[in-house]
C-alpha cells in the first residue's frame, strides 16, 4: 500500500469540431457558394420542386376532381358499392389509404435524390485540388 | 346530481387526472429551456407521430366532423380529407426543409429566411391571433360536452379545461406534453372505434336499415349547398383552405422542431398521415347511425351527436360506459388540442413579450414561458364566455382560412423561392391575413344567407389564398433589390441533405 497519491491527470474531451477533416470538394464547393456550388444546390431545388408538384399534381386530378365530377354528373348521387353511396366510399373511406400511398412515394424518391446529391457532391473532383472559379 | 351523469363526470375526472400524471412524469425529465420549447429536438418518428396526431384532433374532429355530416351529409367529408391531405401538402413541400431550418418557431423561421425584424413582429402577431381563433372553439367544445354529458353551466367546461391545460403544460412545457399527446391519440382512437363496433352490431340487429333513406338525396351528393356554381366555390374553397391552412397552424409547426433531423420530420409526417386516415373513418359512422337513431339532433344540436348517440342505441350499462368512454375520448381532444396551442402561443409570447425586459426586471427563460402560457390560456378563455353556441368544425375551417392565407404563401415561397424579399413578405401577409380576417369576423358576426356575397366571406380562401400569393411574389419583384444577402446560403441549409457535411 502506497501513502502517495497517483499524480493529477488532466482529463479532456475529444475536440467537438472536427477542423481537419478532409471534406469532399464538392461540399467545399457549395459551402464557398461557387458557380459549381449552385449549379449542384439549383439542380437538387428544381428536381425536389418537381417531385413536389407532381405528388399535388398527382392529388388534384383525383380527388380534386371528384366535386367538378359529382356537379356535372349529378346521377353518381345514387350510385352505390354494395350498400354504401359511391361518395361515401371514395370521400370517407379510399381517400384515407390513397394519401399515405402518395406520402410514401414522394419520401421514396425524395431520399433517392438526396442520395444522388450526396454522392455527387462526395464524388465530384475528389482526385484534384480545387479549381474551380469563382 | 343523478345517476346519469356519474359515467361523465368518472371520465372528466380521469382524463384529467391522466394528462396530469404523464405531465408531471415527463416533467422529470424536463431540465432545460431547450426540453420546454422543442423537447430537445429528440423525440423519434413514431412517438412523435402520435403526438402530433394527438395534439391536430382537436373537439372540431372528435365531435364537430359527426355533427356536421349528420345535418349536411357527404359535402362535410372534405372536412376530414382537408384536414388529413394538408400533411401530405406539408410533407412535400414544407416539413423537411423546416426542420432543417433550425428555427423554432414561425417568427423565428420568418426572421431567419428574411432577416427582418418587421416581419418577426408580424409573424407574431399572426401565431397569437390564428392561436386563439383556434383555442377559441376548443373551450366552447368543452362547454358543449360537460352541458350534455353532466349538465353543468357551459362556462364549466371550458374552465375545467383551461386549468387543466395550464397544470399540465406549465410545469413541463414542450417535453411532457409530448407523452400527453400520444397518449391522447390512442385514447380518442380507442374512445371512437369501441363504441363503433357495439353500435354497427346493434345497428345489425335491428335489420341494417339504410341511413341514406331517412336523408333528402343531397344528403349523399359530395357538393356544398346548395350546389350549381355557388356549391362548386365553397366547395374548392374549403379544400383550398384545409390543404394549405394545416401548414401554417401554430401548434403544428412547432411540433416539427422536435423532430431529430429533416429525414425523420418526412417519416414522422407519413406516420401522421396513417393515423389520421384511421381516425377519420370512425365519424362518418356515427353520422350514417346518426340519421336513423338520432334524427331529433340533425337541427341545431349536431354537435353532440358523439356523446348521445351511445345511450340513444344501447341503453342500460353498455349505454353508461360508451357514453363515458367518448365523454373521455372527447375531453383528450380539447386538452391536447389546447396544450399544444397554449404551449406555441406561449412560445411566442415569451420569446417577444413576457421574456423582455419589464423597467428593471426580466423574467428568466422557464418563468417567462409559464407567464406566457397563462395568459394564452386566459384571453381565449375569457372571449369563450358569451359565444357558446356555434358549429365546432366551421369555427375550426375559419382559422385554417387564415394560415391558408398567410403562413401557407409565406413558407412555400420563403423554401423554394430565393426573391422573396422582407417587404413582399410583410404586403402578402397583410393582404391575405386582413382579407381572410375581415371575411372571418364578417361570418362569425351575421347568419348565412344563400347568395354568393355569404359564400365568398364564409369560404374566402379560394380568392384570399391567391391574393397573398400574388402581393408577396409581385411586390418581392417590385422590391428586389432588397433580396436578402444570405438568402441563397440561407436555402442551401434548407435543402441540403443530412448526409452532406456542410459548415452551418
Amino acid at each position: 500500500m502506497s501513502d502517495q497519491p497517483p499524480p493529477r491527470v488532466r482529463v479532456t474531451g475529444p475536440p467537438r469540431r472536427r477542423a481537419d477533416v478532409v471534406r469532399p470538394v464538392g461540399t467545399r464547393e457549395i459551402d464557398a457558394e461557387t458557380a459549381l456550388g449552385e449549379v449542384f444546390m439549383r439542380s437538387l431545388l428544381r428536381e425536389q420542386l418537381f417531385l413536389a408538384l407532381r405528388v399535388l399534381a398527382a392529388l388534384g386530378l383525383t380527388l380534386g376532381l371528384l366535386p367538378l365530377l359529382f356537379l356535372l354528373v349529378p346521377s353518381l348521387g345514387d350510385v352505390r358499392v354494395g350498400q354504401m353511396p359511391l361518395a361515401w366510399l371514395l370521400l370517407g373511406v379510399l381517400a384515407y389509404p390513397w394519401l399515405v400511398v402518395l406520402g410514401w412515394f414522394y419520401i421514396r424518391r425524395a431520399e433517392d435524390h438526396e442520395r444522388d446529391f450526396a454522392d455527387l457532391v462526395g464524388s465530384v473532383g475528389s482526385g484534384g485540388p480545387d479549381e474551380e472559379p469563382s | 346530481m343523478s345517476t346519469d351523469v356519474v359515467p361523465g363526470v368518472v371520465a372528466v375526472v380521469l382524463v384529467s387526472l391522466a394528462t396530469l400524471v404523464i405531465g408531471t412524469w415527463g416533467l422529470r425529465i424536463s431540465r432545460t429551456t431547450s426540453d420546454f420549447f422543442v423537447a430537445s429536438r429528440t423525440v423519434r418518428p413514431r412517438l412523435n407521430a402520435s403526438a402530433i396526431g394527438g395534439e391536430y384532433l382537436s373537439a372540431a374532429s372528435f365531435l364537430g366532423v359527426a355533427g356536421l355530416l349528420l345535418t349536411f351529409g357527404a359535402e362535410m367529408l372534405w372536412y376530414p380529407i382537408g384536414w388529413t391531405a394538408g400533411y401530405l401538402v406539408l410533407l412535400v413541400l414544407v416539413a423537411a426543409p423546416l426542420r432543417r431550418s433550425g428555427a423554432y418557431t414561425l417568427p423565428d423561421f420568418a426572421e431567419a429566411r428574411l432577416g427582418s425584424r418587421g416581419v418577426r413582429k408580424l409573424c407574431s402577431v399572426l401565431v397569437v391571433a390564428i392561436g386563439w381563433l383556434y383555442l377559441l372553439p376548443q373551450f366552447q367544445g368543452a362547454g358543449v360536452t360537460l352541458r350534455s354529458t353532466i349538465g353543468a353551466p357551459p362556462w364549466a367546461g371550458s374552465l375545467v379545461v383551461a386549468v387543466v391545460v395550464l397544470a399540465s403544460v406549465s410545469p413541463g412545457g414542450m417535453r411532457s406534453i409530448t407523452f400527453v399527446q400520444a397518449f391522447q391519440y390512442w385514447l380518442k382512437l380507442t374512445a371512437l372505434l369501441v363504441p363503433v363496433f357495439v353500435l354497427l352490431a346493434v345497428w345489425m340487429a335491428d335489420g341494417a336499415a339504410d341511413p341514406a333513406a331517412a336523408a333528402p338525396h343531397s344528403w349523399s351528393v359530395p357538393l356544398a349547398w346548395p350546389g350549381g356554381g355557388i356549391g362548386l366555390y365553397t366547395t374548392y374553397s374549403l379544400i383550398v383552405a384545409t390543404f394549405l391552412g394545416t401548414m401554417g397552424l401554430p401548434h403544428v409547426v412547432v411540433r416539427f422542431y422536435t423532430n431529430p433531423d429533416g429525414r425523420a420530420a418526412r417519416r414522422t409526417t407519413l406516420a401522421v398521415l396513417g393515423l389520421l386516415g384511421i381516425f377519420y373513418v370512425l365519424p362518418p359512422v356515427y353520422a350514417a347511425l346518426g340519421r336513423i337513431y338520432a334524427p331529433s339532433l340533425v337541427d341545431g344540436r349536431s354537435d353532440v351527436l358523439v356523446l348521445e348517440l351511445p345511450s340513444l342505441m344501447v341503453g342500460g350499462a353498455v349505454g353508461a360506459v360508451l357514453t363515458g368512454l367518448v365523454t373521455a375520448g372527447a375531453f383528450a381532444a380539447f386538452l391536447s388540442t389546447s396544450s399544444g396551442l397554449t404551449i406555441a402561443v406561449a412560445g411566442v409570447l415569451s420569446q417577444d413579450v413576457t421574456g423582455r425586459r419589464w423597467g428593471s426586471h426580466r423574467l428568466g427563460g422557464v418563468a417567462a414561458f409559464r407567464v406566457a402560457a397563462a395568459i394564452a390560456v386566459v384571453v381565449p378563455l375569457l372571449m369563450s364566455l358569451p359565444a357558446q353556441d356555434v358549429a365546432l368544425a366551421r369555427t375550426v375551417g375559419l382559422a385554417f382560412a387564415v394560415t391558408a392565407s398567410t403562413f401557407a404563401p409565406l413558407l412555400m415561397l420563403g423554401i423554394w423561392w430565393r426573391g422573396l424579399t422582407p417587404v413582399g413578405a410583410v404586403a402578402g401577409l397583410l393582404v391575405g391575413g386582413l382579407g381572410s380576417g375581415f371575411a372571418v369576423a364578417w361570418t362569425l358576426a351575421t347568419s348565412p344567407s344563400p347568395g354568393w356575397s355569404s359564400a365568398l366571406l364564409g369560404q374566402p380562401a379560394a380568392w384570399s389564398v391567391p391574393a397573398s400569393f400574388l402581393t408577396m411574389v409581385v411586390v418581392s419583384r417590385l422590391t428586389r433589390a432588397s433580396v436578402p444577402a444570405h438568402a441563397g446560403r440561407f436555402m442551401v441549409r434548407l435543402h441540403t441533405p443530412e448526409a452532406v457535411e456542410l459548415q452551418r
